[in-house]
């Protein structure tokens, strides 16, 4: 009798705890980017406030799911990044990384995370191999990547005139692919490529490279890098008389972090192309002056930082939806659900990963026009979510073949 | 001879004259550190930080007290230098009589707080600087456009490399300098302080560091690891140029930014690594460096 009512009492105890343990799922986002570096203001401390937001903002801990974040520094080096992020799915069970800018530290995470199958959510990574020959069923590049940048910005410049290019590129796999992707951009609108220099990563003293570009003759220097060195790149050429001297400077990712940097003194002029900004509407605006409290530096929303907000707020959703954190089922249901949030409005996740929205292009503003702090740009076209990204038959990613 | 390499006598005087201005930047950085270490007998990690400081400063002087690029040229060296002092007087003192490894790692560990404070209150970005406008513009040398600014960096740094290097080989105060470098005690008995010497010696490497923090802050992202990126490759120099051997750190400093110019012409990829090939195979031919002598 006494046995009996012991194992009853423990059946029923523990149906009770599985009953509470239906409802709620236990989720660990590990928030992985550069803290120390160059790209440390783009990405960094910003974009584990933008997922501790989306966590917020979707009410999750309401809906039963228990979200616990980490975050660690990669040092922009692919095996600093493989090293944490082996460790955070073997050992520490997190079941979703975020961010992760530099490119090669992206496709190595990207790897490992086809292999453990986890859910890889890209923000601050470029390459479009991503979603091309490295696409994988359960990585999503959300916020932007090299061919959507060469199309704006590239087709931009050809389109004022600028027929004939010499790139100056970021010798590794982002700069690689924003090159490549720029070039096809280039010559397919007619335009020429005479010249490149892959300049080591990240470099300082860019004067002798921006010589060769002068030499060249070339119509549009192309700037195939990013953070710091772009902005090392566009003081010196205007030190040197580059662009004075008549030679356009395409900045092909420039972040608003760097136009503060450079100060508009400097930076006014350029044309670029960015998926999201804080002053765009009353969303945005409302979304990044709680960011900007958060953040306490000052500093406004990246696209990087905004695309961390937006990409864990649709994982959440799907979470939701799924009553599950099985990595393929999520994923799943995030390509099935439209995505829609006040930062990129509506949108979708393509079978290839691909997540797209409307990008912009941007013109930042001179000094005069500039009404305050971080009033840097002004909108000059929008280009339609559908034309924005690569067509995904020219991709070659395995998943849609 | 200029066809056969794939490029113009123009383009190549260009290339040679910008390898010269940053040969400067580590002639002035090397320099400082090789009188640290040759008085000191310490390898002072945090050179990089105190250049970045000194870049800083004249940003902070101008942005807080509104004093222009002609006040911090002074001033940022003697707030830096002076700051120096005091960690030599607090820290480094303390070092003198143990193994080369513990200074390393106090100069180390001080560079990354320094680092680290003031990321974490100016972010890495990095801040806009403007070149003063007496010295804007630039002059056509016929084969290329050359900065008036970075004309003006060749011309500090040489001043400031040769006037040390006069000081200290051909005057009294250099011959007490190395006179305590060679044998403190004997110096000491000599009636002549010393530690004062030393301490003041920390400082003013420190505030030849700062100097060039000032000069490139107009030109370089004013950020705080713009001293973390240049000092690895200003410590090559030195060991080069052999360590604390004055005339060494200057020549291979203007030396070595002539090789990474060329380099980057006729091989950019190369250019970040160049000078680390220079010195291994330096140090397997001349272990002493090229201008050291053997202990």
């Amino acid at each position: 009798m006494n046995k009996t009512g012991f194992v009853l009492a423990a059946l029923a105890a523990s149906l009770m705890s599985t009953a509470v343990y239906a409802d709620d799922i236990n989720i660990k986002i590990g928030v992985l980017n550069d803290r120390s570096g160059l790209y440390a203001d783009l990405s960094g401390e910003g974009s584990v406030i933008a997922a501790r937001m989306a966590v917020e903002d979707f009410g999750a801990a309401e809906k039963g799911i228990n979200v616990e974040i980490v975050s660690a520094d990669h040092q922009n080096r692919p095996d600093v990044a493989s090293t944490v992020a082996r460790q955070w799915y073997d050992e520490e069970d997190v079941d979703v990384i975020v961010d992760v800018p530099t490119s090669s530290a992206a496709l190595a995470v990207n790897e490992l995370s086809a292999e453990r199958g986890k859910v890889f959510l890209v923000s601050g990574a470029a390459t479009s191999d991503l979603t091309g020959p490295a696409c994988n069923a359960t990585t999503i590049h959300w916020t932007y990547d090299t061919w959507a940048l060469a199309n704006g910005t590239g087709s931009a410049m050809v389109e004022q005139g600028g027929d004939t290019w010499f790139f100056l590129t970021a010798d590794y796999a982002f700069g690689h692919a924003l090159e490549r992707d720029t070039s096809a951009v280039v010559e397919a609108a007619g335009g020429e490529v005479v010249g490149t220099v892959r300049h080591p990563f990240p470099g300082q003293d860019f004067s002798s490279f921006l010589l060769q570009a002068q030499a060249s003759g070339a119509s549009v220097i192309g700037l195939a890098n990013a953070g710091g060195d772009t902005t090392n790149s566009i003081m010196q050429a205007a030190e040197f008389g580059i662009t004075q001297a008549g030679q356009a400077l395409a900045g092909l990712l420039v972040f608003i972090t760097d136009v503060n940097a450079l100060g508009l003194e400097t930076a006014q002029g350029l044309v670029l192309t960015e998926s999201f900004y804080w002053d765009l509407n009353e969303g945005t605006r409302e979304w990044s002056e709680r960011f900007a409290e958060e953040l306490g530096t000052g500093n406004m929303p990246t696209m990087v930082q905004a695309g961390v907000y937006s990409s864990v707020l649709h994982y959440l959703k799907a979470v939701e939806e799924t009553g599950s954190k099985d990595a393929e089922e999520v994923v799943a249901a995030m390509k099935e659900m439209p995505t829609d949030d006040p930062l990129f409005g509506p949108g979708e996740v393509r079978q290839d990963g691909r997540k797209i929205h409307d990008l912009y292009l941007f013109r930042v503003k001179t000094p005069e026009e500039s009404e305050g702090p971080w009033d840097y740009y002004e909108t000059l076209s929008t280009i339609p979510a559908a034309q924005a990204f690569r067509p995904m038959e020219d991709g070659n990613c395995p998943l849609v073949q | 001879m200029f066809e056969l390499l794939g490029i113009t006598p123009q383009a190549l005087f260009g290339q040679l004259l910008l390898g010269l201005i940053n040969g400067s930047f580590y002639a002035m950085l090397s320099l400082g550190l090789a009188i640290i270490f040759g008085l000191l007998n310490i390898i002072n990690f945090t050179h990089g930080a105190q250049y970045m400081l000194g870049a800083f400063v004249t940003w902070a002087l101008l942005h807080y007290f509104g004093l222009s690029y002609w006040w911090a040229l002074p001033l940022a060296p003697l707030i830096v230098g002076a700051s120096g002092i005091v960690i030599e007087k607090l820290f480094i003192s303390r070092l003198y009589h143990l193994d080369h490894l513990y200074g390393l790692l106090l100069t180390f560990g001080l560079a990354l707080i320094i680092q680290g404070v003031l990321r974490n209150n100016f972010g890495i970005s990095g801040l806009p600087y403007s070149i003063p406008p007496q010295l804007s513009g630039g002059q056509n040398l016929g084969f290329m456009f050359l900065p008036n600014y970075r004309a003006w960096i060749i011309l500090v740094s040489v001043i400031v490399c040769f006037g040390t290097w006069f000081v200290i080989e051909k005057t009294r105060l250099g011959a007490y300098l190395r006179a305590a470098t060679e044998n403190p005690t004997l110096t000491g008995a000599f009636g002549l302080n010393v530690p004062l010497m030393i301490t003041l010696t920390y400082g003013f490497g420190v505030a030849l560091a700062a100097l060039a923090g000032v000069l490139a802050a107009p030109i370089y992202s004013l950020n705080p690891n713009m001293g973390a990126e240049l000092i690895i490759v200003v410590f090559a120099v030195v060991v080069i140029g052999g360590m604390g051997s004055i005339l060494g750190a200057i020549v291979t400093g203007f030396g070595l930014g002539l090789v990474e110019g060329l380099t980057r012409v006729f091989y950019p990829e190369g250019s970040a690594v160049v000078i680390f090939v220079i010195m291994a195979i330096v140090l397997l031919i001349k272990p002493a460096g090229l201008f050291g002598r053997t202990a």
